[in-house]
């Protein structure tokens, strides 16, 4: 039986994921009034963010919608999206361990934020903890924010409040804590983002964050030291 | 055309794609080569998810199409990081400091 994280770890945890929820919040308000901006009716903005669950597959498919191009056209990119997640899946099989029907609903959550704050963390409990806490505040704050935005629709516009930096901003802060504890995480981050930016102009979208993938797989099956990395000097 | 068709299929298409992730069989997962991938993957996508949407924040048209102002404020996030701040305190510098930039130097 695994012990629990400390009580002063759990409200770590809470708090991340408390600060991720705002941001899912401001963002899912911003999907709502694109998505009916763009000739989605309500119901479906709220059942894309309640069942697909997965920010960039949903703009995509609302980009596509509102430039006059059909759904179906749009679910090559979405589905290239979404397939970043089977990527997570993989990362957070072995540590969720989902058995049985808790695998259906612990799927559903599979997404950058709840991966990225799982890994961040350095044991199991600690792990689970930091997927379901953000996994759920997250939920609750995308559809609540996706409500608000389809209701009041183009009133705001969320450029002008500076709500396109918080997705990088946010994902970078995701990203920080691997690239702290690991001089190999940061050459694989570089790698990653080279290889996307490289095919930016002549892939389709999610294709290039699909393809840094690659950059993990060279980074994971090249050499290792034996024993810990050691850490890198402040500079 | 309805749209509801195409919305439901890339709901389930999308959720099949998370549990397929999550069910591969335990035999694959213990490889510890496919651990140190595994680990990997959400840094190196995240990282790559970070850089296609800064050079993707402008309204040009060309395939790099970044805003200065979106730059500068995730920039200032990424000091809140080095200073040690949690998600709240990133997430809002970026937005405030990106914000101020637009409304002090509107687009040209």
């Amino acid at each position: 039986m695994p012990t629990r994280p400390d009580p002063a770890a759990r409200a770590a945890i809470w708090r991340a994921s408390v600060g991720i929820g705002v941001y899912a919040g401001a963002f899912g308000l911003t999907f709502g009034a694109v998505a009916v901006a763009s000739g989605l009716s309500r119901g479906q903005a709220q059942a894309l963010s309640a069942v697909l669950f997965s920010g960039a597959s949903q703009f995509a498919l609302a980009g596509v919608v509102g430039a006059g191009g059909s759904a179906w056209a749009a679910l090559g990119p979405v589905l290239l999206l979404a397939l970043r997640n089977g990527f997570y899946g993989v990362t957070l099989a072995p540590v969720l361990d989902p058995r049985g029907p808790a695998r259906l609903l612990t799927a559903h959550l599979v997404i950058d934020e709840t991966t990225a704050m799982a890994t961040a963390q350095t044991d199991r409990p600690a792990q689970r903890l930091a997927f379901w806490s953000t996994g759920v505040v997250l939920f609750c704050c995308w559809n609540a924010g996706t409500f608000v935005g389809a209701l009041v629709g183009s009133a705001v516009d969320t450029d002008v409040l500076g709500l396109d930096a918080a997705g990088p901003a946010v994902f970078l802060a995701l990203v920080w804590p691997a690239l702290r504890r690991s001089v190999r995480a940061r050459w694989v981050a570089l790698a990653g983002a080279v290889i996307a930016l490289a095919l930016v102009p002549v892939a389709p979208g999610g294709v290039p964050v699909l393809a840094a993938a690659a950059a993990a797989v060279l980074g994971g099956l090249l050499p290792q030291r034996p024993g810990p990395e050691p850490e890198p000097a402040p500079a | 055309m309805n749209l509801w068709v195409p919305v439901l299929i890339a709901c389930a298409g999308s959720y099949l794609i998370k549990l397929a992730g999550l069910s591969l069989p335990e035999s694959v997962l213990a490889n510890p080569g496919v651990q140190r991938v595994t680990t990997l993957l959400p840094v190196a996508m995240l990282a790559a998810l970070v850089a296609v949407q800064l050079v993707q924040s402008g309204d040009g048209a060309g395939p790099y199409a970044l805003d200065w102002r979106v730059l500068v404020g995730v920039a200032a996030g990424a000091v809140a990081l080095l200073l040690r701040r949690g998600f709240l305190v990133v997430f809002v510098v970026a937005v405030v400091v990106t914000a101020l930039l637009r409304l002090l130097v509107p687009a040209g």
